[in-house]
């Protein structure tokens, strides 16, 4: 089976991207599942079961959602194994810019759009720099101009990756990405083992573990403070 | 091809005065190097502390990797002598029956208009792509495309810098909140031109030619009409843009003269495919393929009858056009 995680911020495109590039490579006879990860809610997974996809979801409630990709990663792709799946899909939102829920020898994949402002690529950390494919959302609605600016932003914090556009209603584009999706010759049987291909932010505060309370008292663990340049005490 | 080993030895304003499109690199990534001027790249990653890097998601061998590709991109990109696109050929596929197109092959050259016709779905928006991605029988329709008659170099598909195709739509808007001046700006210095402030002059004269209101260089863009925004985004593309097929989606008949529109296209000699059912902008086409059924069904030869019809066309275009500014001037109309 191959393995691809896709992630991006909050509307960036992301299922559309999915599913339009899931039509093109059925064409190729191939069994294709997705595993969608979302925070607090996401009817995704019927959208993917009526194009007649094999769909789990995951809600990561409380918990940090890419901490809980990676604890449930392994379980995952046993699932995909299971089905007799060609190509399983794990698709992320990538929701505090700084995580990337990306494994090492695993292709990745990120959707971003034209529509969220010249300084995203500054903005995305390891999510977008880190990605093998980044794909540029929305382009049938900007200009020509800022959709070249924005590719070249782009290509500057990742000049390693490929960089392509797809619009995701009129799936152009996303036949052009199946063909770089999926390779007959990667077999991933399990991810145990495996690393992430960037650390996760470590932040075990109070309000972490439930606090409520706002005052210097109830602060406790890893606090940081604003420099607002007048003196903290 | 020049190596990390050799970049991070230089110093950081060595760099910047060898390679000045790395401030862009720098600044993007967020490296701050202003202190660091006369130290080594090497010894500006290490000032780094484990805290700093773990706060900043920094990942420096990423980033000595990063950098090689940006600088040897650059340096490819600008020494380039730009392959000049002359004409390109779509040898036949076949339709979504599988059935084998109804042509075999059609040439478009530079500064040349074909206008694309046929109802909605029936696969323009496949044979756009099919140009974009430069197909080599390897897209459902399989079809092929040639550049300058023969197979292209396929790396360009992946190249930011190298697109075959600039689109323009109706749908499409500046989303930018910034002047038009600093918009052009923003634009030239990612095309990396030199004269900067002349073409942005240039690009500005031309797209007041074809719109109906003038706007000038403070003028923001996201308060220009949609007229002015055509005409903007029409001449931009033109002048800075640097794929040379250009391909339209409609162009609504108001506040933009379109046959002028055309004409700055063609002779800043791109090559030109317009998807319309506007007979005044399908008429203006040399030529136009009808698409059916996912395939091209027929490449028609604009002929000197439509042409004739197209100057009748054209008087209605203009009666309208008159009866727009009167109206728009508070004046009555009486007659035609």
């Amino acid at each position: 089976m191959n393995l691809v995680t896709v992630s991006g911020p909050p509307s960036s495109g992301k299922t559309s991207v999915i599913l339009k590039t899931i039509e093109a490579i059925k064409k190729r006879q191939l069994k294709v599942g997705v595993v969608k990860f979302d925070c607090l809610y996401t009817d995704d997974d019927i959208l993917y079961e009526k194009a007649g996809i094999p769909v789990k979801k995951g809600l990561s409630g409380s918990l940090c959602p890419d901490h809980y990709f990676a604890s449930n990663i392994e379980e995952v792709v046993r699932w995909g194994n299971k089905e007799g799946l060609d190509l399983l899909i794990t698709e992320s939102a990538g929701l505090c810019n700084r995580c990337s829920p990306y494994i090492k020898g695993i292709k990745s994949i990120c959707v971003i759009d034209n529509l969220s402002g010249i300084n995203t690529p500054k903005k995305i950390g390891p999510m977008l720099k880190t990605a093998d494919i980044i794909v540029i959302t929305k382009g049938d609605i900007v200009s020509q101009a800022e959709r070249e600016v924005f590719a070249s932003r782009v290509n500057s914090v990742n000049p390693q990756a490929v960089i392509m556009g797809v619009n995701g209603l009129t799936g152009q584009g996303a036949y052009e990405l199946s063909t770089l999706i999926y390779d007959k010759n990667s077999k991933v049987e399990s991810v145990k083992g495996k690393e992430l291909k960037f650390p996760m932010p470590s932040a075990m505060c109070s309000y972490c573990l439930g606090e409520t309370r706002i005052g210097e008292e109830y602060q406790m663990g890893n606090v940081r403070k604003m420099d607002i340049g007048e003196d903290n005490d | 091809m020049i190596s990390i080993k050799e970049l991070e030895m230089k110093k950081i304003k060595d760099l910047e005065n060898q390679y000045p499109f790395i401030l862009s690199f720098f600044e993007n990534n967020k490296l701050d190097v202003s202190n660091f001027k006369d130290s080594t790249f090497h010894d500006y990653l290490n000032h780094f502390t484990e805290e700093e890097i773990e706060e900043w998601a920094i990942d420096i061998p990423k980033i000595k990797l990063d950098l090689e590709a940006y600088v040897n991109q650059m340096i490819q990109f600008l020494g380039l002598e730009k392959d000049i696109v002359n004409s390109i050929t779509i040898l036949a596929g076949k339709d979504k029956y599988g059935k084998k197109e109804n042509f075999d092959s059609l040439t478009i050259k530079k500064s040349e208009i074909v206008s694309i016709v046929g109802p909605t779905g029936s696969g323009k928006s496949r044979l756009l792509a099919d140009i974009e991605w430069a197909a080599n029988r390897d897209t459902p329709t399989e079809r092929a495309i040639l550049i300058n008659g023969e197979s292209p170099d396929y790396s360009m598909r992946f190249s930011t810098s190298n697109k075959l195709v600039a689109q323009l739509s109706q749908n499409m808007n500046f989303i930018m909140d910034l002047s038009v001046k600093e918009f052009l700006e923003l634009h030239a210095r990612s095309r990396m031109v030199e004269n900067e402030g002349e073409v942005i002059l240039k690009i500005l004269e031309a797209a007041n030619n074809l719109a109906g209101e003038k706007f000038n260089l403070d003028t923001p863009v996201t308060g220009l009409s949609g007229g002015q925004s055509r005409a903007l985004m029409i001449a931009d593309t033109a002048i800075l843009s640097t794929s040379p097929i250009v391909l339209i989606d409609e162009i609504e008949n108001a506040g933009i003269d379109r046959k002028r529109a055309l004409n700055l296209l063609v002779n800043e000699e791109k090559i030109v495919l317009m998807a319309t059912h506007d007979p005044n902008l399908a008429l203006m086409a040399d030529k136009r393929i009808v698409i059916k059924n996912g395939g091209i069904y027929k490449v028609i030869e604009t002929g000197l009858r439509e042409k004739e019809v197209l100057k009748e066309l054209e008087k209605m275009d203009k009666i309208i056009n008159s009866m727009r500014t009167k109206l728009r001037n508070g004046q009555t109309i009486s007659s035609m």
